[in-house]
This record gives structure tokens, sequence and C-alpha cells, in this order.
């Protein structure tokens, strides 16, 4: 259909040409949007890829307005964190929503981690994305550790106190590193300012790059659906996928909705609960760091505590900060470990499924252990967890081949 | 230039010794930022010595003062309490104190201290650098039934006795440090200097 055009859209749309010529927008717009095929079969589980994108900007919007009123020195971070609560127009809202945000990115990332684990996400050909996608989440621990210690709080000094001696565990190299890492004998100015240099640079960076990569790697490969089905087999005469829609209009709509529910909850407890309960931002941060004075309780925020149960239950200093950081490092080997025949949990024997729900329970019950003070039956229980969570990950070789699958239809599914 | 003039003998030898020149530059410019992450000379000279009095320090009282940002304690330990610090041996990790990295020379004895009832000790946890809790009481408690006084850690649960030694069974790997010290007379202290003629 032809229509007569007014100047102005002759205008715009040479302008459009004068650029794509020298830069390939449309072509990109096409390759990563409106010409994307994604499985048309995506559920629930498919919304927190996009959630942590949005998060992420969010940190990044707020974390920027932060530095505008933060003091980087330890004698003036805690009062000029009080000061942008108090006293700087709108600082609550943006602490909180940096704060808030903080947690709710390691809500979306675990779940968005699960997703992987529950559809063999990481299973060939998509072992750089599972690779990709574990350094993000191992750099956004460190992202959110060393903001922790911003504040410079009674947590903010312990923590960083602890998670700094984690390395002094390491034979003959540890205490100099330890050093090394603080920049002083003691946890002090010096390793605050450099935590801010990196929580605000140098990880934000690290981690853009890395989100590129990821979503590189994927629209390389395709996205894996729950079916576990590979879409590019079945295609049309014009070789588009007979199981794919493309992502724009269809899946940024989608992902609209859940942006919308996602931002319900996230404004709730930016203006409800942002502390929720000690949980996000814990009671003795509102302390100002004491380097005499160790907290009653010290309780890392929420997402770290599975992990640091398992610390507290190994009895001993090395093998503790190994078992720790073996945990997050297994991650990376799982696209290696699972030799189960089908992709999907969907078509994987009964014992598989019970399996992945052990596992569950045992990560969300670390979670609460590593946040109780750990009495005599709780460090057992701690180590039951921890043995669970290791033998689903180093034996999952083995177990993965056990049993029966169900057979895998051609196309995908409702 | 004509195809017949390449050499690829000359072109791998250039391309090899500007590799090899080329990362040890890098590897020699990236020493700055590395040493940048060292303690300051202003942190070095932080370290003075901390003069203590401890004519007021009833037996069984602690005392905490500051040496290099961190907490070091002085106790005062009771007859009763030195007499029960026999009584742990079995329980201890290194009763001892056969790790000489933990104190020095002039403590290295029963009582981990140069006068047998003044114990200094750097409060630090040799676990993961809490500060433990001074524990006096010589009575059980919720995390030790048969305790005899000491030290006990909140972040990790490690435990320590009236000497510093860690309990067997802990996280905390070994005895609490003892800083170098020395007496300026009877009831002065000088936190970070050993006596006279000792390193």
């Amino acid at each position: 259909m032809k229509q007569p055009q007014g100047t102005l859209v002759r205008t715009l749309s040479s302008g459009v040409d004068w650029v794509d010529q020298r830069l390939p927008v449309v072509d990109f717009w096409n390759k990563h949007f409106a010409q994307y095929y994604a499985p048309k079969n995506f559920n629930f589980w498919y919304y927190f890829g996009s959630l942590a994108l949005l998060v992420l900007v969010n940190q990044l919007v707020t974390g920027i307005w932060l530095t505008m009123h933060y003091k980087t020195s330890a004698a003036e971070a805690f009062a000029s964190v009080e000061y942008i609560m108090r006293d700087v127009p709108w600082g609550w809202l943006v602490r909180y929503m940096h704060s808030t945000g903080a947690s709710l990115f390691f809500v979306v990332v675990y779940l968005h981690m699960f997703r992987g684990l529950m559809y063999g996400s990481y299973r060939k050909p998509r072992e750089l994305i599972w690779v990709f996608g574990t350094l993000i989440f191992l750099l956004l621990m460190a992202e959110a550790f060393m903001g922790y210690v911003l504040p410079w709080g009674q947590m903010s000094y312990w923590g960083a106190q602890v998670i700094i001696s984690l390395f002094g565990a390491i034979p003959i190299i540890g205490e100099g590193l330890a050093e090394w890492i603080r920049g002083d004998y003691l946890v002090s100015d010096a390793t605050l300012n450099r935590f801010f240099a990196l929580h605000v640079v140098a990880l934000p960076l690290a981690l853009v790059a890395l989100v590129v990569m990821h979503l590189a790697a994927l629209h390389e490969v395709g996205s894996n659906n729950p079916d576990g089905i590979d879409i590019k087999k079945n295609k049309d005469e014009n070789g588009k996928p007979l199981d794919g829609i493309p992502f724009h209009p269809y899946y940024t709509v989608k992902d609209l909705i859940g942006v919308g529910f996602f931002l319900l909850i996230f404004a709730f407890i930016v203006f409800f609960a942002p502390e929720f309960g000690g949980w996000f931002l814990e009671h003795d941060n509102f302390v100002p760091a004491n380097p005499l004075v160790t907290p009653e309780h010290i309780k890392p925020v929420w997402y770290f505590t599975p992990y640091y149960a398992m610390l507290r239950a190994i009895p001993d200093k090395l093998f503790g900060v190994l078992v720790m950081g073996g945990a997050v490092m297994i991650l990376f080997l799982l696209p290696w470990l699972d030799r189960s025949p089908v992709r999907s949990l969907r078509y994987k024997p009964m014992f598989a499924k019970v399996m992945y729900a052990l596992f569950v329970v045992a990560f969300i019950w670390l979670g609460w252990l590593g946040a109780q003070t750990g009495s005599t039956i709780q460090t057992l229980l701690a180590r039951v967890f921890t043995a669970f969570y290791f033998a689903f990950f180093l034996a999952m070789p083995w177990w993965s081949q056990i049993g029966k699958t169900k057979p895998v239809p051609e196309r995908v599914t409702k | 230039m004509a195809s017949e003039d390449v050499s690829p003998g000359r072109r791998k030898f250039l391309t090899g010794t500007v590799s090899v020149v080329g990362g040890m530059g890098a590897a020699a410019a990236a020493v700055p930022f590395i040493k940048m992450w060292q303690p300051s000379a202003k942190a070095k000279a932080a370290g003075a010595p901390v003069e203590v009095t401890v004519n007021q320090l009833e037996p069984g009282q602690m005392l905490q003062v500051e040496w290099r940002g961190q907490p070091v304690w002085v106790v005062n330990r009771s007859k009763p309490m030195l007499d029960r610090l026999q009584t742990n041996r079995e329980r201890l990790r290194d009763p001892d104190s056969d790790n000489t990295e933990q104190q020095p020379e002039y403590a290295q004895n029963e009582f981990r201290s140069v006068k047998p009832e003044l114990l200094v000790l750097l409060g630090i946890c040799t676990h993961l650098g809490c500060s433990p809790k001074f524990v006096p009481e010589m009575k059980p408690q919720p995390f030790d039934a048969e305790w005899n006084g000491g030290f006990f850690c909140p972040c990790h649960s490690s435990r320590f006795d009236l000497a510093g030694r860690v309990f067997a069974g802990v996280p905390a790997p070994s005895n609490l440090k003892v800083p170098p010290y020395s007496f300026l007379d009877g009831q002065r202290l000088l936190i970070g200097v050993g006596p006279e003629g000792t390193s």
C-alpha cells in the first residue's frame, strides 16, 4: 500500500537510513527482537531473566544517585547514609530502592537459576550461557557484599572482617592476601575506600559486560523451553521455527506484565517493609561500626545464609572455607555433571524429581539455619544438608542416568 | 610487497619477541596497581605501642585497650581461675602452646603470660577475626557444660580457655595470639614492645 508521505515522515525515514548505513540499528533490532524466534511455550519461570535486567538498571540508576551524597570515609560514611535517609530530598526512597533492589536481585536470580536447573537450560549447546550466568552470580555476590560494607555499621564492619578473613585460611599466602585486600592490619578506611571503588565502578562494569556475553551467547544458540526441545528442528518453508514466535511483540508484552507485578511487590516492600524484619537490612547495622566490639549475633543478609550455614557447619577453618567456596564453584560444572538423556525435568523419572525436591528443601533449610545462632542440633542439621547439597551435584553423573525417562514429544506442548 | 619476499621464520620471530617483551611490560605495569593495595606508610606508622596501668584491675576482671586499632585484653586471673586451667587440658587443641606463631617466647609457658595472673591477649578470634566475649563465670554455659571460664566467639562458636587456648572441635584453628608486651614497672604495661633483649 502506497501512501503519499509528508515532508516530516520523509525527513525522519531518511534520517534513519542515514544512521543505518553507518550503524546497523535496524539489523540489530531485527536480530535480537523483531526476528528473534523464541519458543512459544515459555511459562511463569521465564519472567526472571528480564526482571533481573530490570533490577540491574534500578541498581545502576539508584546507585549513581546515592554516590552524589554518600561520603567514602570511615569517619563520615555512617553519618552520610543517615543524612541521605533524613535530610536529602527523597533520599530515603532512592536508598530503599537500592537496598530492596539488592535483595530482590537475588530473589529473581535464584529463581532464574532454578529455572535453568529444572529445564536443563545449561545442557549442550547452552553450556557457556550457564557459565557466564554463574560468573554473574559470583560477581553479584561480591558486589552485594561490598555494597553492604559501605554504610559502615556494625554488620558492615564485622561482615567485612569475617569475609576477608576467609582468604586468610589459604595456606602460606593467606595472611598476606587478607592484608592486601584490607590495605591495613585491620578493616579500616583503606578497606572502605577500595570497596567503594570496586562496588561503584569495577564490578558494575564487569557485570554489564558479562550480561552482554550471557545474552549474546543465548541469542547465538536460541532459548531453551520447558519441554527442553530444540525448536530449530522443525522449521517452515521460510526457515522460521514452527514452535517459535518473534520476541517482539510477543515476549516484550508478556514480560511487561511480569514487570508490572514485580514493581507492585517492589513498591510494597520499599514503602511498607524496607528492612523486611531485619532480613534485608539488619538491625545491628543501624549501630556505627566499632572495631572493638563484635555484635552478639553475627549473620549475613539472607541471600548468603545457605553458604554461611555450610561454613559454620565445618569445624575446621580451611576445610570450612573450601566447602563454602566449593558450593558456588561446583555450579560451573553443572553442564558436564548432568548425564540425563533428556533436558527437562518434565520428562525425567520420579527419582530425579525427588532429588530436585530434596535439593530445594536442603537449600532453603540451609538458608534458614544460616540465620540462626547455631545450636548443636542446628549444626548437625546443617552438616546433613551440606552433605546433600554436594551429593546432589557430585553424584549427578550417576543418579541422573537412573530410572526410565518419559518420551519427549516432537513439538512443544502447552 | 611481493609474496616471495615474505619470510615466515622472521615473522614468527618478530611476533614472538613482541609478545614476550609486551607481556613483560604489561606484567611490570601491573606491579604498581597491585602494590597500591598494600598498607600505606600511614597505616604502618599507626602501630605505636600502648601503655596500660593495671593497679585498678581486681582479680577476675578484664580491661580492654586498643592497639593498632584492634582490641587487646588484659585479664587479672584469680587464684581459682589459674588452678582450673589444668582441668581443660584434655579438651584443648594445643594445650602446651606448641604453635610458636601465637605467642612470643617469653609467654610460651603454662599460663601463656609473663606474670602468671596477668593475661595479655589480642582479642581477635583466630577463625575469622571476630572479637570473642569474655565469659569468666566458672559454671556450665549453653555452649559448654563443663565451662571453666574463658572466651566465647559469637560469630562461629569458637571457645578459648582463660589462657586463650583453643578448644578442640571448634572452627578456630589456633590459640588466641599474645601480642608482644613488657612491664615498665610493677603496675605499668607496654603493649607492642617485648622485654629488652627480645625481638
